[in-house]
């Protein structure tokens, strides 16, 4: 039987006002034509204003990662505009789709030829942990290989599940200090999967 | 150049007991075992005539079987001295039939002969059923692993091997239902 | 190896060696995981070596753990672009294995949510040769409108891409009243949307001269190489599993069937396209045809077949026959009836079969996939030898080859 709609029934008109959310300024002293503030605050405000996304696109995860980037919900105004395939150019590594035993070489070896500061995302529950594919042939989760900053689970996850993963990403860009990739932990992090 | 296969059809009424009865008018005992499975005839030859059989079905004027829809093996441990079939999936485009041929092989000797030079569509699917299942294609251009990672030693769609990944430590079999104390 | 003619090299002059290109996994061209190792002179290739299994999933074993209806995620994740026909096709093999029967008003469902999908797998195909050729826009354009197919899919089974669609013997729940108005803004709008697509592409010079002539193939090599779908189509031979053998109630359609007739890329993006007009063509008819099942009849969305489709709650709660099968379908206690089918249907790339072997256990004793994309892909190293790098590119993204169904 026909199901009535119960949703966004009396949508509310959009007010251009009320929906600005202003960008917070960093703390720092500013005056006329200066603003000083510590190096730190800067470089993350501006490092995640600006991420180059490397689209790892396997499978599935990939088709909504095409709808994540087109005029519907737009992943450019996040100014994740200008992906990149090139891994010596970019910043993100979003592994989308499920990465099978054969493929985890090709992850890794992508992997090594980023450039610090680098990090990486991964979309969908296949690359999260296998995914449904319990399997002899599919690796389990790609932080067997790699490290992993953010985790998208969902089987595809919504473009909007993408976005939210994205602000994430931003919010430890942001939050990044600038010695972090130079400390013993990182640098067990590395070590800890075989990377130099 | 279009070909039209309303246009190609010869005889609307190419029946699976007209087929059934070509093949053994060519074949006499070679070919046996015909079943029709919802619809579609099915029918089994040993190993070493599969060429034969297919060429038939190929050249004939009025079989004209002259698309491989499909080739797979199928494991059945079960059957002693017939092991592993290889199953052949044929279609007249032109009277719209299908038909439906296995070969059986024992598993400590796997060899067909291949059929890339009839149908160059088998190459891949002869290799696919390599990787899964050991069946060796005798005369294959490039029998190798297609779709596994090329240093797997084992065949892994037979029944004896397990699905998931024997390395995880970090999945508790009780829970799922294998191994443990719970049966 | 052949020196081009306007330029003549004196004997032994430059030491002939080609180049090898690794066009691999990961590569902005290569849509899904696919490798191709290219032996070039020049810019001419030589030859062409690919590797598949990148994304080996291992379907078919999982399969033989699965209960029947525990396999259509798994169809989902073969060609998902167009999930929906994937799961159809297994549920029409589920169906013949049972004998069950659908109602019309399922089958014209049914094909509407096929068609759909097939519009969402071409749409992504020609607009990805686009962007192959350099124009980006058409495909940020037309993804707009593959939002809308989206929405008309979440409607009735709550996914947008990977689906998992119906159930065995028809569907989870009815159609509301807000998937036949989202059905019919589709319809309403899209017609406008694709000739402007068309209008960028179909007359325009660069795109016919990137593209007429590139990976030709002839009829009767296609036919040799397993083509099916619109790659055979282009070719010029007209099958069409929806006319061949009919399924859910599609020789009550009236369509045609577009054929090319040189096989080369140009053919292949003209077929898809005018596919879309057909499909659309369809759409309409089916949806004037469910219109007509009124009272009663309109309520009817899945065929009684007790064994595998989920009872209603009220029932479950009420009557003891329900509350049996819901326990015996959720806990997998069913047996399927043994015996073995091969179902195909006509998935967005081509032929797209099923073949079932059961043993009267709970889970299939095999099942196997006829994957068009992995037959097909055999055939490149012939449709590129001899052309440019660039063709490559064209072809491989003109013949939509997507990874998940290559290697299931």
């Amino acid at each position: 039987m026909a199901r009535p709609v119960r949703f966004n029934i009396n949508p509310i008109q959009a007010d251009m006002k009320s929906h600005i959310l202003v960008g917070e300024a960093p703390e720092g002293h500013g005056g006329e034509g200066f603003f000083a503030t510590s190096f730190e605050k800067v470089v993350g405000l501006a490092r995640k204003n600006s991420i180059w996304p490397l689209p790892f696109a396997t499978s599935c995860c990939g088709i909504e990662f095409m709808a994540t980037m087109g005029a519907h919900y737009d992943l450019a105004r996040f100014g994740a505009e200008r992906v990149g395939f090139s891994p010596r150019q970019c910043d993100l590594l979003m592994v989308m789709g499920t990465i099978a035993k054969k493929m985890g070489p090709v992850v890794r070896q992508v992997y090594l030829q980023m450039a610090e500061p680098r990090w990486v995302m991964a979309v969908g529950a296949c690359a999260c942990s296998g995914g449904i594919f319990d399997s002899y042939s599919v690796l389990q989760g790609i932080d067997q290989v790699v490290p992993v900053d953010v985790y998208v689970p969902g089987c595809p996850p919504r473009p909007e599940a993408i976005i939210d993963g994205i602000i994430k990403i931003q919010a430890l860009i942001n939050e990044e200090g600038l010695r972090r990739r130079h400390g013993p932990e990182y640098k067990a992090l590395l070590e800890s999967y075989g990377i130099q | 150049m279009q070909t039209l296969l309303r246009e190609n059809t010869i005889s609307m009424s190419l029946t699976n007991e007209k087929i059934k009865e070509r093949l053994v008018e060519k074949f006499g005992d070679i070919v046996s075992n015909f079943e029709e499975p919802y619809g579609m005839l099915t029918f089994e030859a040993p190993k070493d005539h599969n060429l034969k059989v297919m060429q038939f079905l190929f050249d004939d004027p009025e079989l004209r079987f002259q698309f491989l829809t499909d080739l797979q093996a199928v494991h059945y441990p079960l059957y002693p001295g017939r092991e592993l079939a290889v199953v052949y999936h044929l279609h007249n485009l032109a009277d719209n039939v299908r038909i439906r041929f296995k070969v059986f092989t024992d598993i400590s000797q796997p060899d067909v002969y291949t059929a890339t030079k009839l149908f160059s569509a088998a190459n891949w699917m002869e290799r696919e059923t390599y990787d899964f299942y050991g069946v060796n294609f005798v005369g294959h251009p490039n029998l190798k692993r297609i779709l596994n990672v090329d240093e797997m030693d084992y065949f892994p769609m037979r029944k004896e091997y397990p699905l998931e990944e024997q390395t995880r430590i970090d999945k508790d079999d009780e829970m799922f239902g294998r191994g443990g104390t719970i049966k | 190896m052949s020196v081009d003619e306007h330029i003549k090299l004196p004997e032994g002059s430059i030491e002939k060696q080609t180049t090898t290109l690794n066009l691999g996994p990961t590569h902005p061209a290569t849509h899904g995981v696919f490798q191709n190792i290219l032996e070039l002179d020049g810019e001419r290739i030589v030859s062409a070596e690919q590797t598949v299994g990148y994304i080996h999933r291992a379907f078919e074993k999982i399969a033989e753990r699965r209960p029947l209806y525990q396999i259509t995620p798994l169809t989902d994740r073969l060609n998902y672009c167009s999930s929906p026909i994937n799961n159809m096709g297994w549920h029409l093999t589920c169906e013949k294995l049972l004998g069950v029967k659908t109602p019309k008003r399922v089958d014209y469902l049914r094909v509407i949510i096929m068609e759909l999908a097939r519009i969402a797998d071409h749409l992504i195909c020609n607009s990805i040769v686009g962007v192959d050729a350099g124009a980006y826009t058409g495909f940020l354009y037309v993804m707009q409108y593959r939002e809308l197919i989206y929405e008309i899919w979440e409607e009735v089974c709550g996914s947008r891409l990977t689906t998992n669609i119906g159930r065995i013997g028809g569907f989870e729940r009815n159609f509301n009243d807000t998937a036949f108005r989202k059905l019919e803004k589709f319809l309403a709008e899209y017609p406008a949307v694709l000739k402007e697509f068309e209008n960028l592409f179909t007359r325009n010079r660069i795109f016919m001269e990137r593209t007429m002539g590139v990976g030709a193939i002839s009829a009767e090599r296609a036919l040799n190489y397993g083509f099916t779908g619109p790659n055979l189509r282009a070719a010029g031979v007209d099958y069409d599993v929806r006319v061949h053998t009919p399924y859910s109630s599609y020789e009550d359609f009236d369509f045609i069937i577009p054929v090319g007739s040189t096989g080369d890329c140009y053919d292949r993006y003209l077929v898809r396209n005018q596919e879309m007009y057909q499909s659309l063509h369809i759409i309409r008819q089916a949806y004037k045809k469910v219109q007509e099942f009124k009272g009663k009849e309109a309520e009817v969305f899945h065929a009684d077949v007790p064994e595998y489709y989920l009872p209603e709650k009220e029932d479950v709660y009420t009557k003891m026959e329900a509350l049996i099968w819901h326990f015996k379908i959720i806990m997998g206690e069913t047996d399927i009836p043994p015996g073995e089918v091969y179902m195909s249907v006509e998935g967005g790339n081509g032929e797209l079969g099923f073949y079932l072997i059961s043993d009267g256990g709970r889970t299939p004793y095999r099942l196997h996939f006829r994957r068009p994309c992995f037959i097909y892909y055999q055939a490149y190293e012939e449709l590129t030898k001899g052309g440019m790098l660039s063709d490559a590119i064209i072809t491989m993204s003109s013949l939509n080859l997507i990874a998940g169904e290559m290697d299931a």
